[in-house]
């Protein structure tokens, strides 16, 4: 497959200084042939991130690749710096946009071990119900957009569908459907509204609902398996060698999920399965996938049954703000309420690294204290990025057609893999 | 007067192939949004209050089609694309860049001038054939011309100096020549079987309503089913969508096109759905003949009836498709050149061999 040894042209077509190989007639070859480079991105149809895919083919095989990433590069880290830490929480909304609440609870949990606090039962309660929400609207912006990629422009609307009973019901909690800042330092911004329950049950069975239909459409479809199965496949071994995690990883076969392995936020109290894979295909990773929202479905109803009543954050006035009346009637709530606005939440001194399982695999936030209000360096571990690094080998001998499903299965989205 | 019923038949087939394409469009348009939990196209037209007293009585009819999309189909689409820049890319030639659309185009709807709509029919005195000109051999006309619809692809994605539409225009042109071997086969299955080339004869040999009955053409309905496929595949629609398909090929091969040009492009494709349908229709389904009902001969508002049934069940197979093209993934290049060479050919192969057997 690699021709490299053998150009004799290196031709450099400009842009981004990328070079390609022209191959030179080979012994058995009837036709002088050469390789043709496709330049497919940063703005081209498959490329729902903003990605650039240089792709060498030999008709429609593709015989080398170089994924671009970093166009949505927009400083995330850099700008966390600046700001105190519960200021971060609208950046980190934008990390991974599909599932903003899981984001915000890997924020939170990383200061809060900084403060060396734990919340309330409830709040956490709170925060797996609302992950999980999150998780399941992820997973289900991928299967439609992957199945949309792959020609099936209807039941990507029916998932679309579900995922509107899902933000519908992010948006009676949180006030907001995209970009919604919902956790907060020592707890959360608001309780759960009221018939939240019943609310739930019904979207996730509209979600069910919805689902069956994808799955009478996709799941046996002969086309549809023939264009996913032996398509983009990784191994155990190659998955673990690159470090990739989520239903990506263990769609390989790697038995590793943060919820399970290193439970955060009372996971330990809900029964739920990991799905696992076998070859590792795109295949593997739909079904991964698919199953996975029923296992979220799954730990949301017990959340929701077994929900503690309770506050919703930790009763200290250095994290969280007073109530106003404690603000506008004692010195105390005064001075704490000054304090808090305008130096912010401060932890000692200490470095952190936690990781929570985002929607694409381990999304962890290393931060390093210096006791003041603000983080003095942020760094995200996110999903995407690393498995992007496998996406070349992936690519290479595969059809073109393939590069869709293989990216789409990825599920890279930008902001969390370029921050 | 003999020239004059011909500039009006002309003129009639002319418009049933644009009618049928734009019926095409319209169900297109809707039944996707049906199928998909969407309201689709129902905005333009429906809000139509004219000032004027003398356009007050169609108004209500103008709203109720704005309504139904039919307005923003038929009529805005088609202003819009004829009112957009006619975009040609650099450093290709202009003529050969118009060329593509028409040729693309052109081919189906020549077809349709063999093509009978209705039955053979008197009036005033005069014997009038439903189509456009009766020749002997209608089915290899359909077959050559559904043949010559691949240069305007090929001319297209030449063009277009870009590589996706090369690419586009690569897998369309493969795709079409190699769906049409096993379409050739199933013509000559056809050919064997109703003993005739000219297709008011193969219509007519069908009186019971049924060409496809298994008591008459054994083999019927493996030949409509690989005709059906393969119709899917040379209108390159449906799972068979490759040249254009738009996740990986942006466009296809008229991804350097605009406007009216390719607005052309739609029309074509979507007269060439209505052609399969209508030779499916013709070939299998009795054309205008309903099963048990025996239509009088020669008279004019039988010819009108056959007419309505045959188009009754040229959108029914015009509905099937596009049902299909919205309900399945696509397949890739190489398993669509696998089920055509491996599939479909040997499979009508065998067909032919079997009907040829029989009628020995």
């Amino acid at each position: 497959m690699n021709n490299n040894e053998k150009s004799l042209l290196n031709v450099d077509y400009g842009i981004g200084g990328i070079t390609t190989h022209l191959r030179p007639r080979e012994e058995g070859d009837d036709l002088h042939s050469e390789t043709m480079v496709l330049n497919l991105g940063p703005a081209h149809p498959a490329t729902h991130g903003t990605v650039r895919i240089v792709a060498e083919l030999s008709g429609e095989k593709i015989v080398d690749a170089d994924v671009e990433l970093g166009f949505l590069h927009r400083g995330f880290e850099k700008m966390c710096e600046t700001v105190d830490y519960n200021q971060v929480m609208p950046y980190a909304d934008r990390l991974n946009y599909v599932s903003p609440i899981i984001n915000n609870v890997g924020w939170c949990l990383t200061v809060e071990k900084l403060l060396e606090i734990e919340v309330p039962k409830r709040a956490q309660y709170i925060r797996v119900i609302m992950s999980e929400l999150s998780r399941i609207s992820d997973h289900l912006t991928c299967l439609g957009a992957s199945a949309m990629e792959l020609g099936a422009f209807t039941v990507m609307l029916y998932l679309m569908q579900a995922r509107e009973y899902i933000w519908e019901l992010i948006e009676d909690v949180t006030g907001a459907r995209l970009t919604i800042s919902y956790g907060r330092v020592g707890g959360l911004k608001a309780d759960l509204p009221e018939g939240f329950a019943e609310k739930m049950h019904k979207a996730l069975d509209g979600t069910r609902d919805q689902l069956d239909k994808a799955d009478r459409l996709l799941t046996r479809n002969r086309i549809f398996i023939d264009r996913m199965c032996d398509v983009g496949t990784i191994s155990k071994e190659d998955a673990i060698a690159y470090g990739c995690t989520g239903p990506f990883g263990r769609a390989s076969g790697v038995d590793y999920d943060v919820r399970r392995d290193y439970p955060y936020s009372s996971y330990e109290d809900f029964s739920f399965e990991v799905p696992l894979g076998e070859k590792g295909d795109n295949y593997d990773r739909f079904l991964v996938r698919y199953e996975e929202i029923f296992q979220s479905m799954r730990i949301c109803e017990q959340a929701i049954k077994n929900l503690p009543t309770g506050p919703i954050c930790v009763d200290d006035p250095h994290i969280v703000l007073n109530p106003k009346e404690g603000v506008y009637s004692s010195i105390d709530g005064m001075i704490n309420h000054f304090e808090l606005v305008i130096f912010g939440v401060k932890p000692p001194q200490g470095d952190v690294y936690i990781p929570v399982e985002g929607g694409n695999g381990e999304l962890g936030f290393y931060t390093v204290s210096d006791g003041t209000g603000k983080p003095y360096k942020v760094h995200v571990r996110p999903p995407c990025f690393v498995h992007m690094g496998t996406m070349k080998k992936m690519l290479l001998g595969s059809n073109i057609a393939d590069v869709v499903p293989i990216f789409g299965m990825i599920n890279m989205i930008g902001g969390e893999c370029d921050r | 007067m003999e020239l004059l019923i011909l500039a009006v038949k002309a003129f009639i087939v002319l418009h049933v192939a644009l009618g049928l394409g734009a019926v095409c469009t319209w169900i297109e348009r809707k039944g996707s949004a049906l199928i998909q939990d969407r309201v689709g196209a129902n905005r333009a037209g429906a809000y139509w209050y004219p000032s004027n007293p003398l356009l007050w009585p169609i108004a209500p009819f103008i709203r109720i089609a704005g309504m139904l999309g039919i307005i923003n189909t038929l009529l805005n689409d088609a202003v819009k694309a004829l009112l957009k820049e006619d975009f040609v890319p650099e450093g290709t030639s202009v003529f050969m860049h118009a060329l593509g659309p028409f040729m693309a185009a052109l081919p189906v709807f020549l077809a349709y001038a063999v093509v009978p709509l209705a039955p053979d029919f008197t009036i005033f005195g005069y014997h009038v054939q439903a189509q456009l000109v009766r020749i002997d051999t209608g089915l290899l006309f359909i077959l050559a011309m559904g043949s010559l619809a691949v240069y305007g692809v090929v001319f297209a994605g030449w063009t277009g100096n870009n590589k996706f539409s090369l690419l586009g225009a690569l897998r369309a042109s493969a795709q079409m020549i190699s769906y049409e071997l096993a379409m050739g086969i199933v013509f000559v299955t056809l050919i064997i079987g109703y003993g005739t080339l000219d297709l008011y004869a193969i219509v007519e040999s069908q009186q019971d309503g049924w060409g496809i009955n298994p008591l008459v053409h054994p083999t019927g309905w493996l030949s409509f089913i690989i005709l059906f496929i393969v119709g899917m595949a040379e209108t390159k629609r449906g799972p068979f969508d490759m040249p254009e398909s738009e996740s990986e090929l942006v466009a296809g091969y008229f991804t350097e096109y605009s406007g009216m040009k390719f607005l052309l492009f739609w029309l074509g494709e979507f007269a060439e759905i209505a052609l399969f349908a209508l030779i499916i229709s013709l070939f299998f389904f009795g054309g205008w003949h309903i099963p048990f009902v025996e239509l009088p001969e020669g008279m004019w508002w039988a010819a009108l009836v056959g007419h309505g049934v045959l188009m009754a069940k040229v959108l029914f197979f015009c509905v099937l498709q596009i049902v299909i093209r919205w309900s399945l993934p696509r397949f890739r290049y190489d398993q669509l050149m696998s089920l055509g060479w491996k599939g479909l050919l040997p499979l009508s192969l065998l067909n032919v061999m079997v009907t040829a057997a029989i009628h020995i």
